[in-house]
C-alpha cells in the first residue's frame, strides 16, 4: 500500500513541532521550575497552579482560549499584523504555541520535583568551594537534576506528539502547516480510508511505546549510577 | 602568626536567643564545645555566610566578612566547609569533587592535589565513585575538597558524628596530621570531649546561645568555675617533649612544664613533642614522698584551687612542680580523703599518676 504524500507530511510536521517544542519548552520551564522549587515568594502556588492547569482542562477549553488570544481580535493577532499576518491561530506558529501551553506541566513538574530533591545541602556546598549561583546552577544543580530533564523533555515530546483536541480548535487542518498525525487520523476516520487510519494509529502506538520504554530505561539506568 | 578571628553574633533562634562574643587565634583548632542543640552549628554557618545573623561582627585576618550593613556571600569567603555528612557531588568521581573548588589559576603557595591526596590517603580512591566509598572515606575526601579550595579558615562542623566508631578512629589520625602540617586555623564544632582533647588548642564552651568560657585548652579545662571540671571524666591534656628512651624496659620520658613522666614504649623519637591526657581519676595525691612503689609516675605539685563535686568528692587543681608554677593538673579525690590528708589550697603535696593516655605526635 502507498502512503499518500500528505502523510509524510504530516508525520515531518509532528516531529518538527514536537520537537521544537520540547526544544522552547526546556528553556522557558528550566528557570520555571528553579523558581518554583527555590522561591518562597506568595506567587509560587499561584504560578504553579496556573502551569498545572492544562493538567486538568479539557483541551478544547483551552483550544478554545488560545483560540481568543492568537485570533485576530486578540494580541496573537496584533502580534501577526507586525509580519502582514492577520492571525496566529491555524498557523504552525499558533501550535507552537499551544502545545508550549499545553505540554508545560508535563515539563515542568519533573524538573522541579527534581530540583526539590537536590535539597540545599549541594548548593551549600558548591557555595563553600567559591561557585558563585550561576556557577552552582550550571555545575550542580542541572547536572544532579539530569533525570529530571530527560523524563521532562520526553514527556514534553510525547505530549506534544499525542495532542489533538487543542490542534483541531487552534490549527484545523491545513495540510503542511498544521495538520499533525493525529489529525491525519480523525481524517481517514472522517473518511472512511480504514486501512490509513489503521497504518498511522500503529506506528503511533509503537512510537508511544518506544518512548514510555526509552523514559523507564533511563531512569533505570540513572538509578544504578547513582547506587 | 596571623591576626585573631572575631565573631559577635546575635540572632533569635526560636528555642532561644544567640549571642555570643569571642575570639579564636589565627592558627591552631579552637573547638566549639558544648550539648547538642546549644548553637554551635548556626555559629559556624553564621562564620560562612550560610546563615545570616540579625547583628554581627565576623572578622577574619582584619577582613571583614559581615559588619554592620555589610554581607560578604558564602562564595566570596575564602572558607572551607567539612559538614557533618560528606555530602559528596553524586555526579562526580572523587577526583572531580577534590578539585571542584580548585582556583583556576593556582598560586605559588596554594596546597597541591598531590599533597592532599597523600595527606589523606586518597590515592587508591581517586578514580571512584562516591556512592562506592564508606563513611570514613567519603568524610576524607570531603576534607580534601575543602582544603583544595584554597581556604583561609576551615570551618568543620561535628565530621565525626555521622560515622561509626571504626570510621572515626580512621579519621581522627589525619585530622591530627592536618593540624600539624598545615598552618591553617580550624574551627572545629563537636559535643565530644573526645575530640577536643585530641584536637583542640583553644576551646570555646556554648551553653544555650552563650560562650561560658573560651581560653587555651588547660586553662579552660583546669578552671575551677567551669562545667568541665564536674565531668565524670574531667582531664587536662598538654604538650610534652620526649627526652629519653629505654628500650630495654620499653619505656620513655616525656618531659611536661614542672615535671617528667615515664610511659610505656611508644612510637617517636627524642625531642619530638607529643599530646598527653591524665584524667582526675587517675591521679591521687599524698602528703609525704611516697614509697617506690608499681605506679611510675610520681611529681611534686602545689594546690591551686579545688571543686566540690554532687557525690562527695573533689577535683583538686595543681600546679606541677614545688611552687605550683607548672602545667596544670586536676585530681579527683574523696571529700572522705581530702580531710583526712589536711588538704588545702596552698599545700604542696606529691602526686601519683596511674596512666597517661598518648593522645598522638605533635
Amino acid at each position: 500500500m502507498n502512503l499518500a504524500p500528505d502523510i509524510w507530511l504530516s508525520l515531518w510536521l509532528t516531529i518538527k513541532l514536537a520537537a521544537l517544542s520540547t526544544v522552547i519548552l526546556l528553556l522557558i520551564g528550566t528557570p520555571l521550575a528553579w523558581w518554583l522549587a527555590r522561591s518562597r515568594h506568595m506567587a509560587v502556588d499561584i504560578v504553579g497552579s496556573l502551569v498545572a492547569m492544562p493538567l486538568v482542562l479539557p483541551p478544547t477549553v483551552l483550544g478554545f482560549y488560545l483560540l481568543m488570544i492568537l485570533g485576530p481580535n486578540g494580541p496573537g493577532g496584533l502580534l501577526a499584523g507586525l509580519w502582514g499576518q492577520r492571525t496566529l491561530a491555524f498557523s504552525f506558529t499558533g501550535l507552537v504555541i499551544g502545545s508550549v501551553v499545553y505540554s508545560l506541566p508535563f515539563v515542568v513538574q519533573p524538573i522541579r520535583n527534581a530540583f526539590v530533591a537536590l535539597g540545599e545541602r549541594p548548593l551549600e556546598v558548591a557555595a563553600t568551594l567559591r561557585a558563585t549561583p550561576w556557577q552552582s546552577f550550571w555545575r550542580v544543580a542541572v547536572p544532579l537534576a539530569r533525570p529530571g530533564f530527560l523524563t521532562g523533555a520526553i514527556l514534553g515530546f510525547a505530549h506534544t506528539m499525542g495532542e489533538f483536541g487543542v490542534v483541531l480548535m487552534i490549527g484545523g487542518n491545513i495540510p503542511g502547516e498544521t495538520k499533525v498525525l493525529s489529525v491525519a487520523i480523525y481524517d481517514f476516520v472522517e473518511t472512511a480510508q480504514w486501512a490509513q487510519a489503521h497504518l498511522l494509529s500503529a506506528l503511533m502506538v509503537v512510537l508511544a511505546l518506544a518512548i514510555i520504554l526509552s523514559v523507564s530505561l533511563i531512569e533505570k539506568r540513572i538509578g544504578r549510577q547513582a547506587l | 602568626m596571623r591576626p585573631p578571628i572575631r565573631i559577635r553574633l546575635k540572632d533569635d533562634l526560636g528555642r532561644f536567643s544567640l549571642d555570643v562574643r569571642f575570639e579564636a587565634p589565627g592558627r591552631g583548632v579552637t573547638a566549639l564545645f558544648g550539648p547538642s542543640g546549644s548553637g554551635k552549628t548556626t555559629i559556624l554557618r553564621c562564620i560562612a555566610g550560610l546563615h545570616r545573623a540579625k547583628l554581627g561582627e565576623v572578622i577574619v585576618e582584619d577582613w571583614p566578612w559581615q559588619v554592620d550593613g555589610l554581607f560578604r556571600p558564602v562564595h566570596e569567603r575564602p572558607i572551607g566547609y567539612v559538614f557533618q555528612e560528606a555530602s559528596l557531588f553524586a555526579h562526580l568521581n572523587v577526583r572531580g569533587n577534590l578539585t571542584f573548588g580548585m582556583p583556576a589559576v593556582a598560586q605559588p603557595d596554594d596546597l597541591p592535589l598531590d599533597e592532599v591526596v597523600q595527606l589523606l590517603g586518597l590515592a587508591n580512591l581517586i578514580d571512584r565513585n562516591p556512592a562506592s566509598l564508606s563513611g570514613g572515606e567519603r568524610q576524607r575526601v570531603a576534607i580534601g575538597r575543602a582544603l583544595l579550595s584554597q581556604p583561609r579558615l576551615l570551618l568543620m562542623d561535628e565530621p565525626l558524628a555521622a560515622l561509626d566508631q571504626a570510621s572515626r578512629d580512621e579519621i581522627l589520625p589525619f585530622l591530627e596530621r592536618l593540624h600539624d602540617r598545615l598552618s591553617l586555623p580550624i574551627i572545629y564544632v563537636t559535643h565530644d570531649m573526645r575530640e577536643v582533647e585530641r584536637l583542640a588548642d583553644h576551646i570555646v564552651l556554648i551553653e544555650q546561645g552563650r560562650v561560658i568560657a573560651a581560653g587555651p585548652m588547660a586553662q579552660v579545662q583546669s578552671d575551677p568555675q567551669l562545667p568541665l571540671m564536674k565531668l565524670r571524666d574531667a582531664s587536662v591534656t598538654m604538650l610534652a617533649r620526649i627526652i629519653a628512651r629505654d628500650r630495654s624496659y620499653g619505656l620513655t620520658t616525656l618531659a611536661v612544664d614542672g615535671g617528667t613522666f615515664l610511659v610505656p614504649m611508644m612510637q617517636g623519637e627524642v625531642d619530638e613533642y607529643h599530646r598527653l591526657r591524665i584524667a582526675a581519676s587517675d591521679v591521687s595525691l599524698a602528703r609525704e614522698q611516697p614509697n617506690p612503689s608499681t605506679i611510675a609516675n610520681n611529681l611534686r605539685a602545689r594546690i591551686l584551687d579545688l571543686r566540690h563535686t554532687d557525690d562527695h568528692q573533689i577535683v583538686v587543681v595543681l600546679g606541677l612542680g614545688e611552687a605550683g608554677f607548672g602545667e596544670r593538673l586536676l585530681a579527683r579525690v574523696t571529700r572522705h580523703s581530702f580531710d583526712e590528708l589536711q588538704l588545702a589550697k596552698g599545700l604542696s603535696v606529691f602526686v601519683q599518676i596511674k596512666s597517661v593516655a598518648l593522645m598522638g605526635a605533635r
